[in-house]
């Protein structure tokens, strides 16, 4: 990537616009219900959280570059051009005041897609260079190192040995013709080892055909988070390379919910073109296996327990009632959250924001939506499908006094498994 | 000029002029919305986008249940002064004669006493809206001129057209021919502003439903 400057980034922003964008700005009616589907506005009650407030400069742009007026406005010296000032100001807004999440769009009257606009207008943003640091930092390891957290294969190794030997289960590594690909987050393979025993354990009592690759083991994607689609796609093309030489059928997201949004939804388009082979999120392929009868239990978790829908697998990738379904297989009480499935609500650490050490403190302030919709139904537990959210949940539940487990989905089912 | 002829002038090359402005305004308006295209979708899609779209056109006219209970007066006056309008607009006998004059459709109107006193609602709703943007802290900071002229120029039309139909202060050809000069106003405004939403919010809504849809989640 040529370096930052405004000019780069105006360009972007020109580009990114598509007739989706200039119909949603043309429908704006100024109603400011978006504001109260975001947990930034209702935490804070600021109204610079407003969601489409978010995307005043990219507005700025359709108005100027694409509308009768405003291109009339502008020549005529009326309407001020976008300044670098204004995208530097609106770097908090865009990075650390939105989780991509998506509930606006769910809301919006006239139909507005506004977590998709963020994602365009992060483009621009990133390539004026008016990105956060610890995103910045994040994405140079991803492309350098293949990892955001900096995980190298030596320490997958180590994770595989140990794996194997607490559970006496072979975990596969660069087997060609395996039927699928397995992907891991780097905060599998360093805070929750467990998830990689779990997927052995279920695979082998399905009989399921897996591998992990050596070279591509990473599935999250800094580059959609922070809004540069070169390394996006460089990314995802680790990811294609590796499953086309081990010639597998299919591509397994982890517990992860950009990743899923990485590979899934905007991978094909942004290597432009095609995969030759499936995407199934593990949920999705869990929730197969227990459908043809391939996963048996020797006996269910009794505690009250509830889903957290993470944003990109539920509301924004479409895994809704999968995890229901295994949920309902795996638990005696299971019950969800007032506005659950895809009206969740965002833990407040999605879209990269928890790469971000500035949003710290803001996506602990804006937990106390969590709080709110667990204090509705007092469960004994938590579970859920990202790595990301999890970390989040757990710090949130900490900062807020609630003591309460957390568990993912996929080692909770491991948990349960009828082993020989 | 007397008023008789202004009213003729109003009737006449004015309205003439308003109607093709809104009406190549509009075309223009989707025009510059089209023509910037939308890149092909290369994941595999879960669901339809087709039925996402056309399923999110209808059903987001009624919002969430949270947001009935968060946004309950944007929705509940946006409800009211939306379908008073609809109402004042397309069910007063004398405006279906004007429908019928220039398209050559017409349709049963309701009696006049009701489409007045949805009249006099209508404004109280409007009023209503106004005084929120004004007052609450989010719709004050997104709030630009344009939107308070938008309001002035929904809002007059239904003050014009009480007072000619109670025949308040001017002589009849003369608060006729303000009425329907101040619908001309709402008229060449209509493209250039956000009440193209009107049209505008059907292609939003199919975007943001194939968008979903495709993915398999109903928006």
């Amino acid at each position: 990537m040529s370096g930052p400057s405004f000019e780069r980034g105006y360009k972007l922003l020109r580009e990114e616009i598509d007739a989706p964008t200039a119909a949603f700005f043309s429908s704006c009616v100024h109603c400011g219900m978006c504001a109260e589907a975001c947990l930034f506005f209702t935490e804070t009650r600021d109204p610079k959280y407003t969601p489409i407030h978010k995307l005043e400069p990219l507005r700025k742009v359709w108005k100027q570059e694409y509308t009768f007026w405003g291109k009339l406005g502008k020549a005529l010296g009326f309407s001020k051009p976008l300044t670098d000032q204004d995208l530097a100001d609106w770097e908090s807004l865009v990075y650390d005041g939105c989780t991509l999440c998506g509930r606006c769009s769910m809301v919006c009257p006239v139909g507005n897609d506004i977590a998709y606009m963020i994602r365009k207008m992060r483009e621009g943003m990133a390539a004026a260079g008016h990105a956060p640091e610890g995103l910045i930092g994040a994405t140079k390891r991803a492309v350098t190192i293949g990892s955001p957290m900096g995980v190298k294969l030596p320490a997958l190794q180590a994770q595989i040995r140990h794996t194997e030997k607490e559970f006496g289960v072979k975990i596969p590594l660069d087997v060609q013709g395996a039927e699928y690909l397995c992907l891991l987050s780097s905060m599998e393979i360093m805070n929750f080892p467990e998830y990689i025993g779990s997927i052995a354990r279920i695979f082998k009592q399905a009989n399921v055909s897996w591998t992990l690759s050596s070279d591509a083991f990473e599935a999250t994607n800094s580059g959609i988070q922070i809004g540069v689609s070169d390394i996006a796609a460089e990314l995802v093309q680790r990811i294609v390379d590796a499953a086309e030489a081990l010639k597998v059928k299919a591509v397994i997201s982890p517990e992860c919910g950009h990743a899923y949004m990485a590979i899934r939804w905007e991978g094909p388009n942004l290597v432009g073109k095609p995969f030759n082979f499936k995407v199934v999120h593990i949920l999705e392929l869990l929730d197969e296996l227990r459908e043809q009868g391939r996963l048996t239990l020797k006996d269910k978790e009794a505690q009250k327990l509830t889903y957290h829908d993470p944003c990109q697998i539920s509301r924004r990738g479409g895994v809704i009632d999968q995890p229901r379904n295994l949920m309902n297989m795996v638990a005696d009480n299971f019950v969800e959250m007032p506005e659950s499935g895809k009206m969740n609500w965002c833990c407040g650490a999605g879209g990269g924001v928890s790469s971000n050490e500035r949003a710290d403190d803001l996506r602990l302030k804006v937990f106390a939506r969590k709080k709110a919709q667990l204090d509705a139904i007092s469960v004994d537990g938590i579970v859920s499908a990202c790595s990301n959210c999890r970390i989040h949940l757990e710090e949130g539940l900490e900062e807020y006094h609630m003591d309460l487990p957390l568990l993912s989905l996929t080692e909770t089912i491991a948990e349960h498994l009828a082993e020989e | 000029m007397t008023d008789t002829e202004f009213l003729l002038w109003v009737r006449g090359p004015a309205f003439n002029v308003a109607t093709f402005i809104m009406c190549a305004g509009l075309v223009i308006r989707f025009l510059e919305i089209l023509m910037l295209g939308r890149k092909a979708n290369l994941a595999e899609a879960r669901g339809s986008a087709a039925a996402g779209g056309l399923r999110t056109m209808v059903a987001r006219s009624i919002p969430d249940a949270g947001s009935f209970q968060r946004s309950g007066f944007t929705v509940i006056s946006g409800y009211i002064f939306h379908i008073g309008l609809f109402i004042v607009i397309f069910l007063f006998v004398p405006h279906i004669l004007v429908f019928e004059k220039v398209m050559g459709l017409s349709w049963p109107g309701l009696p006049s006493n009701v489409v007045d006193a949805t009249s006099v609602v209508t404004m109280i709703a409007l009023l209503a809206v106004l005084i929120h943007r004004i007052k609450d802290p989010v719709l004050r900071m997104l709030s630009e001129f344009a939107d308070y002229l938008v309001w002035f120029v929904t809002f007059l039309p239904l003050l014009t057209g009480y007072l000619a139909f109670h025949r308040v202060g001017l002589s009849a050809p003369m608060l006729i021919g303000l009425h329907i000069l101040s619908v001309e106003l709402l008229m060449i405004l209509f493209p250039f502003t956000k009440l193209s939403h009107a049209f505008t919010l059907w292609m939003a809504r199919w975007y943001n439903g194939a968008i979903a849809g495709y993915k398999g989640v109903r928006s």
